[in-house]
């Protein structure tokens, strides 16, 4: 694991290190789905602007490594919660590039039917439940999840676990502090990563956390923590999957900090006037893809034809996906309540704006 | 019918599905070892053990988040927030999160689970203490809120409740738990969003729900002694509302009154009336009166918390008003 | 000397009421003056002096009721005046003269004054009774032109009792079943707070308007003496109402029954419309319930069983046929009789029909204008009155009751339509009639309702 007390995370060159040991296959393929990534969010900055997505989109470009490294320590088997910032979970966990940016466009093929919008990528078959665009309200939820799993299952090698993904400013939430006692107290089977890209909107991890080393902050509930460089694919990996390990064995809660960079603004729309250039150039020197690029380029493992086609792989797959979902259907108005309720009520409100919500005879 | 207390009565009904479901299990704060701060848990920790009675520190956002991501696995949870005036402590799960995940999700998951709280004034325990935020709930889509006035709706309504696949706000009131009531044996579910004739009547209509149903039943029979035919719709689900009974019955009496413990501004009765004004204007034969808290934050005083709360009396002379008003007695 | 005796001034009368003197004792009358007004059971009539010369005693006093032949003063001749009047009074011996009568008559004139005096509110009372009934008339005028026209509708609100404020305080159920029953709530007075009309209110006028013409129609003599107790009025009952009572008591017990019709009434009123159109330079105009007497009359022509009526010991058939019109008046009830009404156009008809409804609501009907009728039609449509049955005017033996003209839908070639409708209901006196014979004559009468070319001939 990395040094818990680098809040710098030097990159890749450290980390290269223990990348030697890994099949070159399985780098690449961690290559390629931060390309994918990284296209994926360029296309949806590109067409928000074009007013085809709507609200707000928050963007994992700089957090590529950190994504992609949490995603392969998890089995199939796991569940996922993450925060809003849920693009590139939703793409490696396995859903359709064309259904993830479907939901972007609010289309009826979207993976939340159109009906959640960037927050709120969601996929039962995956086993993500959700995106959720409140800070901190998927902890407590994703902590009565793995309350769940204890509910039914044992403990073992073979047992589920639970991975639930926060920002840095989420720490400072009551929500946080709730739900890692809870976890604590009930010895549940949960990873918290909390994925610091060193900004809470505009403000630094240390304008608002009293202890900026935000994995210690599971000290109080006796949760052990750590810190690992988010630039190093492997390296999140290696934390999250021994993190992981023993929340599906020994049932013990864990916390863990990614260091990241956030290499855009907060949202699509965040002109970052509050940001110091050194800070933009910080996370752009960074930036973990060109860093990994030119380490498997490095290696042999990757030429500059087949790192081109990966590039124009990537946007292949993310044309793809905006036809699908310029191509798909918008849902149909008359389907609105659909979804009013799970199960059907007497009297239930379908009313629209404007009509009468009871006929007089 | 055998007679039991409502705290029987929810007692008896957690203690069945418990046993009828093993996907349904208890959360609360103080259910188990100390049995439920009203003893509405009473006896069922030894029961079935501290995975299905599950005690909580007091966190009601981690915990009733908890509940939510547990139904969203398929458990059925039922929460117990020990009053509602702790429940907005737990809001952002209750109106972000229990109300949202099925229908903002697209209906991939649905959130059984049931959150059981007790509201109401009238002990005595200070403006914190003694509210009715029934309709902060009522207001929200996604949730289903349900407000039983007797035993045998407390047993029906609970059923329904925990074998709903939506998140269900169940309302109770800290001064009907000692209320007596025919509870009938076995099985019984109580249809949520479907009001009911307390009592029949035919000169005016009182609308009402929890404990201001069985104030609004007791005025009814008192006044039926001097010749006042008074019709009392419990509406029994503030979410759904029941808006075809309770106009149904206002045509037929052309008055209506409501007795609603909440404040008046913006509360029950302001969505009463205005549904009234829609579905039976022209059967009116007088302005819809609502008999509601006073707007304060309720004071300890015996004699100020009194004249804050609706009771009888105060009902008794909003109707004989609204007769007066339409030349009932000439 | 001749005495003034109550005449018989109605085919129905037994007694008279003088109900006030014209002349004063010692007052030269001529042949045909008016001495007084008697009031009859069916209207105010005058009493005509039938000799000439000089009133000389009053010998009832206003408002005593008086039998038919019995005398009610004298007349004596200029002369005999002051003997007879010293003889007859015989208390103004110290004058004695000639001359003395004139002081008797001063003396008499005297109470004159007094009792003009006296009576003085009395004419004033009249005059703003007969104010009132002139705006009642021309307010039936009104709604008779609106009930053949259309339904009745609310009339747009007048100022009522609530003041100033032009707009009418009421809730929206009063508002609803006034509009059920064609009642106008500038009509009604609100008990509700700010004086609000509240459905009780409605109802109670609703009722009181159902009862009014009904009562005056046909259950007058039910009497309706419910309240005894407190807050009741003791109201002394007029001559025309203790007769009409009687009257129709006694015609209620005979065996009567009830035969309804439904008459499509589309071309009637179109018919109506048309005719007042062309006529409407020479001032005719002509309602439906002119057109309505104009039918019967000429729908009895080919029916004589049906005018009839009963003689104890026999039925005498009528050759003329006199259609009655029942009008409400204050007092109770007028018919006043359309005389050979088959032989009569329907400008006639108006003219006639018009002139005696103001004048029996004044009181100022002839007594052959109201005797002699051999059937009588009965019509509340202008109040809204959708269908009743009517008490026979006896010794009639069928009275016709109408209601009101009102759409009815019905499906024609699979389209919804509606078409006006009024319903008719004959009640006949099985004495009289059989109820094929009363049959017929409502199905015929229907014909020429709804095909009223048939009404020309």
């Amino acid at each position: 694991m990395a040094d818990t007390t680098d809040t710098t995370a030097d990159g890749g060159a450290a980390a290269g290190a223990s990348w030697d040991n890994e099949q070159s296959e399985v780098l690449l393929d961690y290559y390629r789905q931060m390309v994918l990534i990284r296209t994926f969010e360029q296309t949806a900055s590109e067409m928000y602007k074009r007013a085809k997505i709507g609200g707000y989109c928050h963007l994992n470009s700089g957090e590529e490594a950190t994504v992609v490294g949490l995603m392969a320590a998890l089995e199939r088997r796991d569940y996922l919660f993450t925060n809003y910032r849920d693009h590139g979970y939703a793409l490696c966990r396995g859903m359709e590039p064309g259904a993830v940016m479907a939901e972007l466009f609010g289309k009826s093929t979207g993976v939340a039917r159109g009906l959640g919008g960037s927050m709120h990528m969601f996929d039962t078959e995956v086993r993500m439940l959700g995106g959720y665009g409140v800070v901190g309200g998927q902890l407590p939820v994703a902590t009565g999840a793995a309350l769940a799993l204890t509910y039914r299952g044992e403990a073992g090698t073979e047992a589920e676990a639970l991975m639930c993904q926060l920002g840095d400013g989420t720490t400072n939430i009551g929500a946080f502090h709730e739900s890692l006692n809870l976890a604590a107290i009930w010895d549940l089977p949960i990873v918290y990563v909390i994925v610091n890209n060193r900004l809470g909107m505009g403000t630094s991890v240390e304008a608002a956390s009293g202890e900026p080393e935000l994995y210690k902050r599971g000290a109080s509930y006796r949760m052990e923590g750590d810190r690992v460089d988010g630039n190093d694919v492997v390296a999140v990996r290696e934390a999250a999957a021994a993190a992981m390990h023993r929340a599906r064995t020994e049932r013990k809660p864990f916390l863990l900090e990614a260091m990241s960079y956030r290499l855009k603004g907060h949202s699509v729309v965040d002109p970052e006037r509050y940001r110091s250039s050194e800070s933009s150039e910080e996370a752009k020197e960074s930036d973990p893809l060109p860093a990994m690029r030119d380490w498997l380029l490095a290696q042999g493992v990757l030429d500059e034809d087949k790192a081109d086609q990966i590039e124009s792989d990537a946007d292949q797959q993310v044309d793809d996906a905006v036809s699908f979902a310029d191509s798909s259907p918008d849902p149909d108005p008359a389907d609105l309540f659909d979804y009013s309720y799970a199960t059907d009520v007497a009297n239930a409100p379908h009313t629209l704006p404007g009509e009468p919500v009871v006929e007089m005879p | 019918m055998p007679v039991i207390t409502y705290r029987q009565a929810l007692n008896d009904t957690l203690r069945a599905e418990l046993t009828r479901d093993e996907n349904v299990f208890l959360i609360g704060e103080e259910i188990g070892q100390f049995e439920g701060s009203y003893k509405i848990t009473a006896g069922l920790l030894d029961e079935f053990g501290p995975t299905r009675v599950r005690d909580t520190p007091i966190a009601e956002e981690g915990f009733v988040g908890a509940a939510i991501g547990a139904a969203m696995m398929g458990l059925r949870p039922v929460a117990e927030i020990m009053t509602i005036n702790f429940s907005l402590i737990a809001m952002d799960q209750i109106v972000n999160h229990a109300a949202k995940i099925y229908g903002m999700f697209g209906g991939q998951t649905p959130v059984p689970m049931v959150i059981r709280t007790p509201g109401g004034g009238g002990q005595q325990l200070g403006a914190t203490h003694s509210q009715n935020l029934e309709v902060w709930y009522a207001h929200v889509p996604g949730l289903k809120v349900v407000a039983p006035s007797t035993p045998a709706d407390a047993k029906g309504l609970l059923t329904a409740a925990i074998r709903d696949d939506d998140p269900v706000i169940f309302l109770e009131n800290l001064s009907l738990y000692n209320t007596k009531g025919e509870v009938p044996d076995g099985e019984q579910v109580t249809e949520i969003g479907k009001a009911a004739i307390a009592k029949e009547g035919t000169d005016i209509t009182v609308i009402a729900y929890s404990r201001a149903s069985v104030i609004a039943v007791e005025t009814a029979r008192k006044l039926e002694e001097e010749g006042i035919s008074v019709e009392v719709v419990d509406l029994r689900s503030l979410r759904p509302l029941d808006r075809q009974t309770v106009c149904e019955s206002v045509r037929k009496t052309s008055r209506a009154v409501v007795l609603e413990d909440d404040w008046l501004s913006y509360g029950v009765g302001a969505e009463i009336s205005a549904t009234v004004m829609e579905g039976a204007f022209d059967y009116l034969d007088a302005p819809v009166r609502r008999v509601a808290a006073a707007e304060v934050p309720l004071p300890y005083a015996k004699p100020m918390e009194t004249a804050a709360l609706p009771d009888a009396q105060d009902l008794t002379k909003v109707i004989r008003e609204q007769l007066e008003a339409t030349s009932f007695f000439r | 000397m001749p005495d003034v005796v109550m005449p018989r001034l109605s085919d129905t009368m037994a007694e008279g009421v003088l109900s006030r003197w014209i002349m004063n004792e010692g007052d030269a009358v001529k042949k045909g003056d008016v001495l007084a007004e008697v009031e009859t059971d069916k209207a105010t009539m005058d009493l005509e002096a039938f000799d000439s010369g000089v009133l000389e005693r009053q010998l009832v006093s206003e408002g005593t009721s008086v039998a038919i032949g019995d005398p009610v003063g004298f007349i004596g001749s200029g002369e005999d005046s002051g003997s007879g009047g010293g003889s007859g009074s015989g208390s103004d011996e110290e004058t004695g003269s000639g001359e003395d009568s004139g002081s008797g008559g001063q003396s008499s004139s005297t109470d004159a004054e007094s009792s003009a005096d006296g009576t003085e509110p009395a004419p004033e009372a009249e005059a703003t009774g007969a104010a009132e009934s002139q705006d009642d008339q021309s307010q039936a005028a009104d709604r008779e032109e609106t009930t053949t026209e259309s339904r009745p509708q609310a009339q747009p609100a007048k100022s009522t009792a609530s003041g100033s404020s032009s707009r009418l305080l009421t809730s929206p159920l009063a508002r609803r079943t006034a509009s059920e029953h064609g009642l106008d709530l500038s009509t009604v007075k609100g008990t509700g707070p700010g004086g609000r009309i509240v459905r009780a209110d409605v109802e109670a006028a609703v009722e009181a308007q159902e009862q009014a013409p009904e009562r005056a129609a046909a259950t007058g003599a039910a009497g309706t003496e419910s309240g005894t107790g407190t807050g009741s009025e003791e109201v002394p009952l007029s001559q025309m109402r203790r007769v009409t009572a009687r009257r129709l008591s006694e015609s209620a017990a005979a065996p009567h029954y009830f035969l309804t019709n439904v008459v499509y009434v589309d071309r009637l009123l179109a018919f109506r419309s048309e005719v007042n159109a062309s006529f409407a330079e020479s001032g005719t105009k002509v309602s439906v319930t002119d057109l309505l007497v104009r039918a019967c009359a000429v729908t009895l022509r080919n029916h004589p069983q049906v005018n009839s009526s009963w003689g104890e010991d026999k039925i005498l058939r009528h050759q003329d046929i006199n259609v009655g019109l029942a009008v409400a008046v204050e007092e109770g009830l007028m018919v006043p009789v359309v005389k050979g009404a088959d032989a009569k156009g329907l400008d006639t008809i108006s003219a006639e029909t018009r002139d005696m409804a103001e004048r029996a609501r004044a009181g100022r009907l002839k007594p052959d204008e109201f005797s002699g009728g051999t059937f009588t039609i009965s019509n509340l449509g202008m109040f809204g009155i959708d269908n009743f049955t009517a008490v026979i005017n006896p010794p009639e033996s069928a009275i016709l009751a109408v209601g009101a003209a009102s759409d009815e839908p019905y499906v024609q070639d699979g389209q919804l339509q509606t078409r006006k409708t009024m319903k008719i209901t004959m009640t006949s006196d099985h004495r009289v009639l059989d109820g094929a014979v009363s049959a017929a004559f409502l199905q015929d009468l229907k014909r020429t309702l709804e095909e009223p070319l048939r009404m020309l001939l």
